[in-house]
């Protein structure tokens, strides 16, 4: 019983450091995208508390943690209060089969890509309930378009990574890492990014819509919908759809670069020149969290830089494109793998 | 009592609870609310089967894309209509018969036995990997079914499409 005992102990340990991690990066791209976001316009962004503003989601952070905790008179109240845990727990639970660094994970199931799947599709639910409990038309009308919108681009989500799959012969995240090892001619990685790129695509744009960011952001339309379906929160409960956002952004862009840009493997080229540098436990502990991370890194600014260049689409456009445009070109993507790697087998 | 014993009570109360629950409630956007943790749950007792990769459908498909068409089509309902209203179907005494029937065949189906022990030395055959488990069997053991549900699953599309044709026209 004992060693039950420190193998919970070790995976409670693992979880609170990934959401500690999570919750960091939330607070870090909080800043980012309103630093990013002025500089694109043209503008400062938060400049005054601490140097360069760094300090100002803490501000924010404390600011919707003393305001008063609002629940209007005629919401349901159970699900008004529950929404924001649904919208906020899913996007959480992605990150326990993400591969930060080899074995540096909390479960390597085999059925990872499937559980990331089906886990961030429950985020919806949060969305639905709040603008259904709210009891307020903008707050319906944002739900049951959020609920249409997840539903189309699931399905092309789902679609585009079975291309990923051929390649890898597992749905288990270590191994879909692990087949994109070594390099073509030398210098040109393998990552399915390449072999795969129409499935990249389709993925990150299925991403975007299934994390309500611009330019599929019309469950919270502002200019139509006030703010959609968390119109009637306040205070940290509307910090919690907000985290719950970021924190599908994060989860997105950690997918995106697990299942097309090699996870934890080093660059092609400068990755052996950096790490030639470097002592040899660095190189083995420490450098894959390091360009796992930067490549995260780099996905989560084209999140933010998507953001504040792209106009949102109108309603009839965004469901035209999932059904018209993403799910044929999903499934040519499978048809043409398919025969891909039936030929590369043979 | 092992850990998967007490952790297969947990799963079968909380399923029943949900269901129970799913039925009775008046309002029926809680109703369909209130079947998420059932599937939930049942995706855990897949779990515990050692059947991972259904367990991830079974969130994926009812949990996930199903629950969020029916709250779809409930919101769409005048729901201060239905309220307070008791909702029931003319046929309910008829399927009361026939749940009743239903539990006492498996009260005597458990009693006498023919249910095999604890499930988890049912399927310990299947092997490590049951996504490649499933696959296989499905492409080769259960491939007449397998088509044949695919079948009926195309000429459904193709009724849906007539359907919202028609509508057009109108």
């Amino acid at each position: 019983m004992e060693n039950i005992g420190l193998y919970l102990l070790i995976i409670i340990l693992k979880i609170i450091g990934i959401i500690t991690v999570a919750l960091g990066g939330v607070t870090v791209m909080n800043w980012v995208e309103r630093k990013v976001c002025g500089h694109i316009q043209h503008r400062h962004g938060p400049l005054y508390v601490g140097p360069l503003g760094i300090f100002q989601p803490i501000a924010d952070g404390l600011k919707l943690f003393l305001k008063e905790d609002i629940t209007p008179t005629n919401v349901d109240r159970v699900l008004f209060i529950a929404a924001p845990l649904m919208a906020f727990v899913p996007a959480l639970l992605t990150f326990a089969v993400i591969p930060v660094g080899p074995h540096l994970m909390i479960s390597d199931i085999n059925i990872g890509l499937v559980y990331i799947l089906s886990v961030s599709s429950l985020g919806v639910f949060g969305i639905v309930m709040a603008g259904w409990a709210s009891n307020n038309k903008y707050a319906l009308l944002g739900g049951l378009r959020s609920s249409a919108q997840m539903i189309s681009y699931e399905i092309s989500l789902g679609l585009s990574v079975i291309g990923v799959l051929m390649y890898s012969g597992s749905l288990s995240m270590t191994k879909i890492v692990m087949a994109q090892q070594g390099l073509w001619f030398g210098f040109i990685p393998k990552w399915f990014v390449i072999p795969q790129f129409l499935g990249f695509i389709l993925f990150l744009v299925a991403a975007f819509a299934e994390t309500n960011r611009l330019p599929f952001d019309l469950p919270e339309a502002e200019s139509e919908l006030v703010a959609g379906y968390f119109v009637e929160y306040g205070s940290l409960r509307w910090a919690m759809f907000m985290m719950a956002e970021y924190v599908a952004m994060i989860s997105a862009s950690c997918v995106v670069v697990t299942l097309f840009f090699g996870g934890w493997l080093p660059l092609p080229v400068i990755g052996p020149m950096i790490e030639g540098l470097l002592p040899a436990g660095v190189v083995l502990y420490a450098m894959p969290v390091v360009w796992f991370l930067s490549k995260v890194a780099v996905f989560m600014f084209f999140f933010v830089w998507v953001r504040w260049t792209f106009p949102r689409l109108r309603y009839d456009q965004l469901m035209s494109l999932g059904w018209k445009v993403l799910l044929p070109l999903a499934i040519f993507n499978i048809f043409i793998s398919g025969i891909l790697r039936v030929i590369q087998l043979n | 009592m092992g850990l998967q014993e007490i952790m297969f009570y947990y799963f079968a109360v909380v399923i029943v609870v949900t269901a129970l629950l799913a039925v009775s409630r008046g309002n029926p956007v809680h109703a369909v609310i209130f079947l998420v943790p059932c599937f939930f749950h049942v995706a855990g007792i897949f779990v515990l089967l050692g059947a991972e990769f259904l367990a991830a459908i079974q969130i994926l498909v009812p949990a996930g894309a199903l629950m969020i068409l029916y709250l779809f089509v409930v919101f769409l309902f005048n729901l201060s209509e239905i309220k307070g209203k008791r909702i029931t179907h003319r046929q309910s005494f008829l399927a009361g018969i026939v749940g009743v029937l239903l539990i006492l065949l498996l009260i005597v189906l458990s009693v006498q036995g023919i249910f095999p022990g604890p499930f988890v030395e049912l399927v310990e055959s299947l092997g490590a990997d049951s996504t490649s488990t499933v696959g296989g069997s499905l492409y080769t053991r259960f491939l007449f079914p397998f088509e044949l549900a695919s079948l009926v699953l195309l000429v459904v599309m193709f009724g849906a499409m007539v359907l919202a044709r028609r509508e057009e026209k109108e």
